[in-house]
């Protein structure tokens, strides 16, 4: 600006209305080149604009401005009529407000919600431990132990003079918490090992278990293998003997994010230089530090998008064990506005879960591509 | 710097393979326990329902009227009363009831398997789902059926004057077939409005693209109340035209267990039809009448042929109620007449054996 300022007080005395060049920097100069820079473009611009802040308005003045926040008592429960009348016009956040604790915790006893709240918060908690890189140190194994251990007291119970609440009676965030973490937790070992596995050249039985794992479970739908665990597996067992449904479902999750994570894992193994390995080997490193010290931190790093995005899928499609009457929070939700006094307030449910969703998995994107450029300034220098 | 990001996934996964361990042991310990093969009853079934001091019962979880969680989530609904009314009998606390979620796909094999002791599930009593998948089927709790919902302003009050109406129904149901073959059988035409989503088809009806919403009627009566002051505009049309008789099903195999159940249900029809209901059965107590004094214990031994004890009958209307009882709690708010449902002497279909 000053430059500008100078160089027009140098030049021939000018018109006294001359300003800065706005059409070069500014916003307004970026909507110029951007959204007006011909009558074509500035056309769709309007039109675009038109109907941005026509869904946007509809969105505020359905979802504020008309909502229908409380509901009256009345005596055999709530009285919906309000919201009732504002279907079409306002959402009915009341039926979040009374369904809320059923969405987010499904069948556990009532007074003791505490429990599977303060379990959410440990699961946020540890993953924000985690994913902060000052913490990568031996002691965070600890911390997780300590951690699962603690989930483990709460969501149980029967010590410390908590009552004794079953694994059937979980339900809402929790479970999807728990199917997600532990499915991808476990499933990432797993995966490792699978990949190296079926790069192996010295061990031709291995490779093909690993190649046979991949392509099986690949070939079906997890919705196929969440009904092999739920449907067939238990008329295998000797009648009495139930291993508990989430359990089978928690494996089944496992394997089936094994082995897409297998092959997210085995693009990064190829893509890593022959010479890295080869180094290795005239370095006289051992199988294992070889795998551990040389490729693995590379390949790995070559990986981390796919890899979140696997993750990212994966934590969504836990919600597929609604189909094996498993209440995880989608199905919760579900169930919660079933409920005949609330039918008809679908939207409202089905927006709430998705922020919830949506603030889990924008997290996941947004921390791994931190972590990506973090990872990569060794290579950019 | 990348090493140690590998590092942190194997403290991640230690920890989680640790859990993992705890996570499966425990559960073979809590999971266990249904094989209790004790000497006694003669009933395995039964056995391990008082082993356990639980009786693991298999609902849908998701049918308003059936079985659905309140705001508390306490499973509400006729199918998890007729859950709760066995464990009175059998444990004497309608409360020792674990309900399990259960979807059509999956509800006939966990009562194979042996996960659950009674399956409870808005279940149709068929001749294949008795021959084939072994189940017997204790006495029939909800007359259901296809049924039609049409404006009042339509001015229709029996099916019969339907001819030519467009009819909303969902494709490939069962619904569909049934009105096919009763509109052919009256020689009647009708236009059906094929509509998958069962939002937007009840959206179709209310806009007035159809003149009549059909499927089962327990349903129908449901959307009606969820109309709210507007449930006045609709009349569901008393004519069913299929058969859809709902009743708990139990494992062939295991007759002692399916007499409990089946006697269960019978007692409350039979409580309901003497008058003796959950608020005043106490006031029964010096009854003189014999069908009462056998009914609620006092007389003969009718629960230790059931190998329950005398009062089982007594513990279920009180702790539950009768047949009437239930169905105010559960069915009555959704708007849904007694219909055929009422007990005989009042000209329904509900009609127990003697007990005696």
């Amino acid at each position: 600006m000053a430059e500008a300022n100078i160089a027009a007080a140098g030049a021939a005395p000018l018109p006294a209305r001359e300003r800065p060049p706005a059409n070069i920097v500014g916003p307004v100069a970026w909507a110029r080149t951007n959204l007006f820079s011909t009558w074509w473009s500035t056309a769709i611009t309007l039109v675009l604009l038109y109907l941005i802040l026509r869904a946007g308005w509809g969105f505020i003045s359905w979802g504020l401005i008309h909502a229908v926040w409380t509901v009256p008592q009345g005596a055999n429960g709530p009285d919906t009529s309000s919201c009732r009348a504002a279907i079409g016009i306002g959402a009915c956040w009341a039926a979040i407000g009374e369904k809320y604790r059923f969405m987010l915790f499904g069948f556990y006893p009532f007074s003791q919600q505490w429990r599977p709240a303060i379990v959410v918060l440990l699961f946020v908690g540890l993953f924000l431990i985690s994913a902060n890189r000052r913490f990568w140190r031996k002691e965070l194994a600890l911390i997780w132990i300590v951690t699962m251990i603690v989930i483990g007291v709460l969501m149980w119970g029967g010590i410390l003079g908590l009552p004794h609440v079953a694994q059937d009676q979980w339900g809402g965030l929790p479970i999807t918490l728990i199917l997600a973490t532990f499915g991808l937790a476990l499933a990432f070992p797993l995966s490792v090992f699978v990949a190296l596995g079926r790069r192996s050249t010295k061990l031709p039985a291995v490779k093909m278990l690993c190649v046979a794992y991949v392509e099986l479970i690949r070939g079906v739908p997890l919705i196929s293998l969440l009904f092999m665990a739920s449907v067939m597996f238990p008329l295998f067992l000797p009648e009495g003997m139930d291993i508990d449904k989430l359990l089978r479902a928690q494996v089944a999750i496992i394997l089936f994010a094994g082995a897409y994570l297998a092959e997210v894992v085995r693009a990064g193994l190829q893509a890593l230089p022959k010479g890295q390995g080869e180094a290795a080997d005239a370095l006289g490193l051992s199988y294992w530090k070889k795998t551990f010290l040389i490729i693995l931190p590379q390949a790995l790093r070559l990986v981390i998008p796919p890899l979140v995005n696997t993750f990212i899928g994966f934590f969504k499609d836990t919600s597929l064990v609604l189909i094996i009457g498993i209440f995880d929070l989608l199905k919760s939700g579900i169930t919660a506005i079933a409920d005949p006094n609330w039918q008809g307030f679908g939207n409202e449910m089905y927006v709430t879960l998705a922020i919830i969703y949506f603030v889990f998995c924008f997290a996941m994107s947004k921390y791994s591509r931190g972590l990506e450029r973090e990872l990569d300034r060794a290579r950019r220098r | 710097m990348t090493e140690r990001g590998f590092t942190r996934s194997a403290h991640r996964a230690v920890g989680a393979k640790i859990f993992g361990g705890l996570l499966a042991g425990l559960l073979a310990v809590v999971g266990f326990g249904g094989s209790a093969h004790a000497q006694g009853s003669g009933s395995a079934t039964l056995d391990a329902v008082k082993a356990r001091g639980q009786l693991v019962c298999g609902v849908s979880g998701d049918v308003a009227g059936f079985s659905l969680p309140d705001s508390k989530g306490v499973m509400q609904g006729i199918d998890a009363e007729v859950c709760r009314a066995v464990a009175a009998a059998v444990l004497g606390d309608p409360s020792k009831v674990k309900f399990v979620p259960l979807t059509t796909q999956n509800r006939f094999t966990a009562l194979q398997s042996g996960e659950i002791d009674l399956l409870s599930r808005e279940t149709t009593w068929t001749l294949g789902r008795q021959a084939s998948l072994g189940f017997l089927f204790a006495p029939t709790y909800f007359y259901d059926g296809t049924g039609f919902l049409v404006k009042k302003s339509l001015g229709v009050s029996d099916v019969k004057q339907l001819d030519g109406a467009t009819i909303c129904v969902q494709p490939g149901t069962s619904t569909e077939l049934a009105i096919a073959d009763y509109f052919r059988a009256n020689n009647l035409k009708f236009t059906p409005i094929e509509i998958e989503n069962l939002q937007q088809i009840q959206q179709a009806f209310l806009s007035g693209r159809c003149d009549a919403y059909s499927t089962d009627s327990s349903a129908l009566a449901g959307f009606r109340y969820t109309q709210g002051d507007k449930a006045s505009d609709f009349v569901l049309l008393p004519t069913i035209i299929s058969k859809e008789p709902l009743a708990p099903a139990v494992r062939k195999g295991d007759d002692k267990w399916f007499d409990i159940v089946q006697w269960v249900l019978f007692a409350m029809m039979t409580a309901e039809e003497l008058g003796v209901s959950q608020s005043n059965v106490d006031t029964f107590a010096t009854s003189t009448v014999p069908d009462v004094r056998r009914l609620l214990g006092a007389d003969g031994d009718l629960g230790k042929a059931l190998g329950l004890d005398n009062k089982w009958a007594y513990n279920v209307v009180k702790q539950v109620g009768n047949m009437g009882d239930v169905w105010n709690r559960a069915i009555a708010p959704l708007g849904v007449p007694r219909g055929i449902n009422a007990p005989w002497t009042k000209g329904g279909l509900e009609y127990a054996p003697p007990m005696r």
